[in-house]
């Protein structure tokens, strides 16, 4: 059967798109990390998806994605670690406390 | 000539400066002087041997059929800024070159040997003796210069030196300022030579003294018919060049530095403030002679200048206390006096007799004789200051029981810079008037009139010192003669200054090398010039060898002129006047209100609007992570609307 890109951007805009509202509606740093998963999720099923339709004799894409999921991976360890010791100073996870970063 | 002699005459010294000045700390006193004395004892005999061979080898190099050559033993590419601009330096060897080299390493010599006696005691004697190697170093390069620029690199390098011996000791304020003053003046005046050399080169395209002064009439050439300011560029060149020499020989009106520079340790002023470093003027006109020579209003320039310091200076050392001043004034006078020698020197036969070399040997006779006459004279008052510890005749007087040494050869000193027979100054003094009497009348007798001023001044100062009345403050600290280091270069001194007259100078220095023969013209000038000398010394002699008060009589007599006299006609103030009023209260001032209202207003209303805006959209950084987050992706959007915008 014969799916045509669309099929997989239109779901991927969508993807982007919650993930950015996710970003800058969510209180909790949890769930913004999650939206910020979502957002890179989206970006590496562009990169499978151009290159299966575009380059179908590379796998260039296909690598790329690999790599970008295993970083994520990492990041995302990192991003947990950090918002533990957030938790741990300050007592809860609420985004609209921590702006101490500022002029 | 083997090139080995004359780099280790320039090694030598510098090696020294190097030795003492960087290891003089942790060396003895004793160990520091006799290194300094060795050291400038071999440059010494170096030096000799290099000039004595140079006039009497015979050598083809050095003299052809009976003519003096210049002889340059090395000459190499130092710097080469371009295929045009060429800086060489080297080692040239000419009449003059080779008599300064047996002036500079004498004198040196026997300062340095004074120096380890008058300096004993004090702070900082490895530090001295270092300074002064660097100063024999800096002159010898000065004089063996084959180019002007090489001559201009230890010209600076022998204000330097001078600089730092003035200001010796460090800790007194008036030899800090007067260190100051000697390099500013001096150095001002070296713009002037600098702009002259750049003139000069540029339309010779060399900066060679062999290449420039060998062809003379093909400097004029290249200089076309180029004028500026009614004067042709040339004349403007040797002026300028002129300049520099007039800074360091201490001509009116940049005379101001050389009687403050007596503030330096006493050999040093015997040096370079009465024998080697303020004859580099004389000596850089002798050296450019043959150029000065087709420039007539030049050379008249020279001569106007000199005529009015000699008299100026003469006229102020009648009216001066310390002792030192007063030779240094009479220095002045006497360099002055062989700038109206070199002024008199034309190139033209009067009578079918070529006079031209007269005036030019007779500037550099008076230069070899006043060099140990004039050294003998400072060191002579430097014992007296060792003595009697202070500078001024008044603390002095009827000296002549307590150092029979010192008397005695000061006398002989006094005797010399009068111009009496046989002294070594009457033969070149005689020579210069000869010369100034061929040229006009006028300069005869006016510098004739210097003579005579000179006679009496000396005259004064020796009475004063010597004579006069026994200073009370002997019963309490006898005076005595000075320790043999400085007693022996009195005595070798007194002899040199009481025979070198005798030499047959015009054999070995003429400006075109062809031996000229001395003939003393005894009726038309030599017995004028003994009248008026022995009526100066005569009028020294009656007011001033017992103590009297026809001295004050005089004084009152004209009391202002007496005043400007012993003021140095106000010079300083007229250069305190210029500087601090004019320049300083008028030109730096609205300078200085420029700078801050206009360069540094503009440079902080930069800052301030800076400032100003940041602080306005500083609420931007909220801290907020959610908002940077919003303004990301708004300004991604726009940035991708307006790539989407440009792309169809």
């Amino acid at each position: 059967m014969d799916l045509s890109m669309l099929w997989y951007l239109v779901p991927s805009v969508i993807m982007l798109v919650c993930g950015i509202y996710g970003f800058i509606t969510r209180k909790n740093l949890i769930a913004i990390l999650i939206s910020l998963e979502l957002m890179l999720n989206s970006a590496d099923l562009n990169f499978v998806v151009f290159n299966r339709y575009l380059f179908p004799g590379s796998m260039d894409g296909m690598v790329f994605t690999l790599f970008a999921i295993a970083i994520a991976a990492a990041e995302t360890a990192i991003a947990i670690a950090i918002i533990i010791n957030i938790y741990r100073s300050i007592g809860n996870t609420d985004i609209t406390e921590i702006n101490k970063l500022k002029y | 000539m083997d090139i080995t002699l004359p780099i280790l005459i320039l090694a030598i010294p510098i090696t020294m400066f190097l030795v003492l000045g960087i290891g003089g700390v942790k060396m003895s006193r004793k160990l520091a002087g006799i290194l300094g004395i060795c050291g400038l004892g071999t440059t010494a005999v170096l030096a000799y041997i290099v000039a004595l061979t140079y006039y009497f080898s015979g050598d083809a190099n050095f003299i052809i059929d009976g003519v003096r050559q210049q002889y340059q033993v090395f000459d190499v590419t130092w710097l080469a800024f371009t295929q045009r601009l060429v800086v060489n330096i080297g080692f040239l060897l000419d009449p003059i070159s080779a008599l300064m080299l047996i002036v500079i390493t004498t004198i040196s010599f026997m300062v340095h040997l004074y120096s380890w006696g008058y300096m004993e005691h004090e702070p900082g004697f490895q530090r001295y003796y270092a300074f002064l190697s660097l100063f024999t170093f800096s002159m010898l390069g000065l004089v063996v210069a084959t180019n002007i620029f090489q001559m201009y690199i230890f010209w600076e390098l022998v204000g330097v030196s001078s600089y730092l011996l003035i200001g010796f000791f460090y800790k007194l304020p008036s030899a800090v300022s007067a260190s100051k003053k000697a390099f500013i003046v001096t150095r001002f005046a070296d713009l002037g030579f600098l702009i002259g050399i750049l003139i000069l080169s540029y339309y010779t395209e060399t900066f060679n003294f062999v290449a420039m002064t060998n062809n003379p009439a093909a400097v004029l050439q290249e200089f076309g018919g180029a004028t500026f300011m009614g004067a042709s560029l040339l004349t403007w060149a040797m002026v300028l060049i002129f300049t520099g020499g007039m800074g360091k020989s201490a001509m009116l009106p940049l005379h101001i530095w050389l009687p403050d520079a007596m503030e330096g340790p006493t050999p040093v002023s015997a040096l370079i403030h009465a024998a080697t470093m303020v004859v580099a003027g004389v000596y850089l006109v002798a050296r450019m002679f043959p150029v000065y020579c087709v420039v007539d209003a030049s050379l008249t320039f020279v001569c106007y200048v000199g005529a009015a310091t000699a008299f100026y200076a003469a006229v102020v050392a009648c009216a001066q206390i310390d002792i030192k001043r007063v030779l240094a004034f009479s220095t002045i006078s006497q360099i002055a006096f062989m700038m109206v020698s070199l002024g008199c020197a034309y190139d033209l036969p009067i009578e079918g007799v070529h006079y031209s070399g007269l005036g030019y040997m007779a500037g550099m006779f008076h230069l070899f004789t006043h060099a140990m006459f004039k050294a003998l004279l400072f060191l002579g008052a430097g014992a007296l200051i060792h003595a009697v510890h202070s500078n001024n005749y008044t603390a002095m007087g009827g000296l002549r029981k307590y150092m029979p040494i010192t008397h005695w050869t000061f006398l002989i000193g006094c005797l010399a810079i009068a111009g009496i027979w046989p002294f070594a100054g009457f033969f070149s003094k005689d020579e210069m008037l000869a010369a100034m009497f061929n040229r006009h009348w006028f300069w005869g007798a006016w510098m004739m009139m210097v003579a005579g001023l000179t006679a009496f001044y000396m005259f004064r100062l020796y009475f004063l010192v010597f004579w006069w009345e026994e200073n009370p403050h002997y019963k309490e600290h006898k005076p005595h003669d000075a320790p043999w280091q400085m007693s022996v270069p009195l005595i070798i001194l007194a002899a040199v200054s009481f025979c070198c007259g005798w030499i047959d100078f015009g054999q070995f220095v003429t400006w075109n090398g062809v031996p000229y023969h001395i003939h003393i013209e005894w009726v038309k000038v030599a017995i004028p010039s003994l009248i008026v000398a022995i009526c100066g010394i005569a009028l020294a002699t009656k007011m001033y060898m017992k103590k009297n008060d026809l001295p004050t009589k005089v004084k009152d007599f004209w009391p202002t002129l007496w005043e400007a006299a012993h003021r140095r006609f106000y010079w300083d103030e007229i250069y305190m006047f210029i500087t601090h009023k004019i320049i300083f209260g008028i030109i730096c001032k609205s300078i200085a209100w420029f700078d801050r209202h206009v360069i540094d207003a503009t440079m902080d209303a930069f800052a301030t609007i800076t400032q100003k805006a940041s602080y306005a959209i500083r609420g931007m950084q909220s801290g907020s992570i959610q908002a940077y987050v919003l303004w990301y992706f708004f300004g991604a959007i726009i940035l991708a609307a307006i790539t989407w915008l440009c792309l169809i």
